[in-house]
């Protein structure tokens, strides 16, 4: 039976690597998305883990919450996406550049 | 857990909007003219209507709590929810010509705030964190709309992306706070996180609280967490600045009140040293980038960096002088940069963009009313008496002391004579740089007014503060 620190443990692990996609990706803005639905995923685990063992299901609804909330994101994160690259014909990173001060 | 009817009528302004925001939708689609006309005045009736159902629903009275006790009302959510609005109607107001000059003036743009209103009123509201990140998601996906409203705009795109990735990113960090607190807590309710929080030291909801202050934190825009602010401050249409400049800011203090004060206040020992790092780095950051910038856009953003460190100081003090303080400075601090990027918008013409500070000089020859207007705006900002702003540092230099943290009063003084120096440097542009042939200044009528309002209002509450304050005080029990 694993513990509830196991579950903590691996959404500590999944959010760990969501937060280093971010900070180290360097080239494609696609990959800083799915680094957010990482985290937010990391996020749920850990709910949905406090949920079960406290036995307490808001925890569980709060996931289906953010579940919906992520999709809306990932809707705006691409519409921004598209908007960018019609505009400067890239989506790496290094190019956002050009305000500076 | 046996049902139990909600009590509605409390909810009645976000209830209001939520109806509102859709007959706004469908009004828009008759609209024939093609400047959405009865959707600007349909939306601006809105936000007055709420203020009303605001005031009338939640002044006064002891806190009610509805909603299975996800939703609370009482004199906070009042204030809160009339500033927001206020503060809404007001950047709105500036906007409209701003956005036909330019071609952006479509009805979603109306839409768009009144979702995010919507947001922030759930969020003064929020009794639960599911109701506060749901308000505060609310909030944010529309910002990011918002900030990409240009969409022909190289700049704009790139400020939205930058904003979209570290605005989820931030609303990660609360969330990943949030279950931490709900397993600590094992209540998603504000009330037994409280309750959890004075049962004595869990490393487990410390650990959550300070994700949640950064969460916080990036939202506010407070150093080190401020790098989104230059650039989206810069790259967001004007119109859409002064809304993300404004109303969102007492939204943050929202966030921070329901969550950190009314959840966590037992835990202020613990948070209030993490507060301290952000209001100084916030201070020094702001203040001294703020000098070297030629964009009057860029340096009203980290002109908001330093004003959100002063902010974070009357929360730091942690007691009710200190929160009323923040309030009063949140509803001051939004009059004031309304004002200010209101000024921008009003200098602009189609095609010409009024953003650098060298785009203000010799404006009193232009035009000497609005010179004066930047006056007292300036003023106001650096915090000189007979202006609001004085009377904001004042209260929460006022708190610290009280609070005993007298060397972050001292050094919050230093960095606003610090301050001094580049609000000085504009109105040096504005009264004494010349220019060869200076242009009239073109406003519609309802800018004009608008602007003299503002300036006034600046004045008026500098010179007449005490019902400003008494409110701001009573909300926390004050006399």
């Amino acid at each position: 039976m694993l513990a509830l620190s196991d579950y903590l443990a691996l959404s500590a692990l999944l959010f760990a690597i969501g937060m280093a996609g971010i900070f180290l990706n360097r080239k494609n803005a696609i990959v800083l998305l799915m680094s957010i639905e990482l985290i937010l995923l990391a996020v749920n685990f850990n709910f949905i883990a406090f949920s079960h063992f406290l036995g307490d299901i808001h925890g569980q609804v709060f996931v289906f919450f953010i579940l919906t909330v992520a999709a809306a994101e990932s809707a705006i994160g691409l519409a921004i996406l598209v908007v960018l690259f019609r505009n400067r014909d890239t989506i790496n990173v290094g190019d956002l550049d050009s305000m500076r001060g | 857990m046996p049902f139990e009817m909600p009590q509605f009528a409390l909810a009645a302004p976000e209830i209001w909007l939520g109806v509102m925001l859709c007959v706004v939708l469908i009004a828009d689609l008759f609209d024939r003219g093609g400047e959405s006309l009865l959707a600007f005045y349909l939306t601006q009736a809105t936000l007055v209507g709420a203020m009303a159902l605001a005031i009338h629903t939640h002044w006064g009275g002891d806190a009610v709590i509805t909603f299975n006790g996800m939703y609370i009302s009482d004199s906070l959510a009042a204030v809160l929810k009339v500033a927001i609005a206020g503060l809404t109607i007001i950047t709105l107001g500036y906007g409209r010509d701003y956005l036909r000059d330019r071609d952006l003036l479509k009805g979603e743009i109306y839409l768009l705030v009144l979702t995010a209103t919507l947001g922030m009123f759930v969020m003064a509201s929020a009794s639960s964190l599911l109701v506060l990140y749901m308000g505060l998601e609310l909030l944010s996906l529309s910002l990011y709309a918002m900030v990409a409203f240009d969409r022909d705009s190289r700049i704009g795109a790139e400020a939205a992306m930058k904003y979209f990735i570290l605005g989820a990113l931030s609303s990660g960090m609360l969330l990943y706070g949030m279950s931490m607190i709900y397993g600590a807590a094992g209540s998603l309710l504000i009330n037994d996180i409280a309750a959890a929080a004075l049962a004595g030291d869990n490393l487990l909801l410390a650990f959550g609280m300070t994700f949640a202050l950064v969460g916080i934190a990036f939202k506010f825009g407070a150093a080190p967490f401020h790098m989104w602010v230059p650039d989206v401050y810069q790259g967001a249409p004007t119109a859409v600045t002064a809304f993300l400049g404004t109303a969102p800011k007492v939204a943050a203090l929202a966030l921070f009140l329901r969550l950190m004060a009314d959840g966590l206040g037992d835990l202020h020992a613990q948070w209030q040293i993490m507060g301290i790092i952000l209001a100084a780095g916030s201070l020094v950051v702001g203040n001294l980038f703020a000098l070297v910038q030629t964009s009057f856009k860029r340096m009203l953003a980290y002109s908001t960096v330093s004003h959100i460190g002063f902010l974070f100081l009357g929360l730091v003090a942690g007691s009710d002088e200190g929160y009323a303080a923040a309030l009063f400075y949140a509803i001051s601090y939004g009059i004031m940069a309304a004002g200010a990027f209101g000024m921008i918008m009003l200098l602009s013409r189609r095609g010409f963009e009024a953003d650098m500070i060298d785009d203000l000089s010799g404006l009193n020859d232009r035009h000497g009313g609005y010179a004066l207007v930047m006056l007292l705006l300036m003023f106001s900002m650096t915090g000189i008496p007979g202006t609001v702003g004085f009377y904001a540092k004042w209260l929460v230099l006022s708190a610290l002391v009280e609070a005993g943290l007298i060397w972050l009063a001292v050094l919050a003084v230093v960095f606003a004579v610090i301050g001094a120096f580049y609000y000085l440097r504009v109105l040096k542009a504005v009264y004494f740089d010349r220019v060869d042939s200076p242009q009239p200044v073109e406003a519609t009528s309802g800018q004009q007014v608008l602007m003299w309002a503002n300036g006034g209002a600046v004045l008026l509450l500098g010179l007449f503060p005490d019902t400003l304050i008494a409110t701001c005080r009573a909300v926390f029990g004050l006399g």
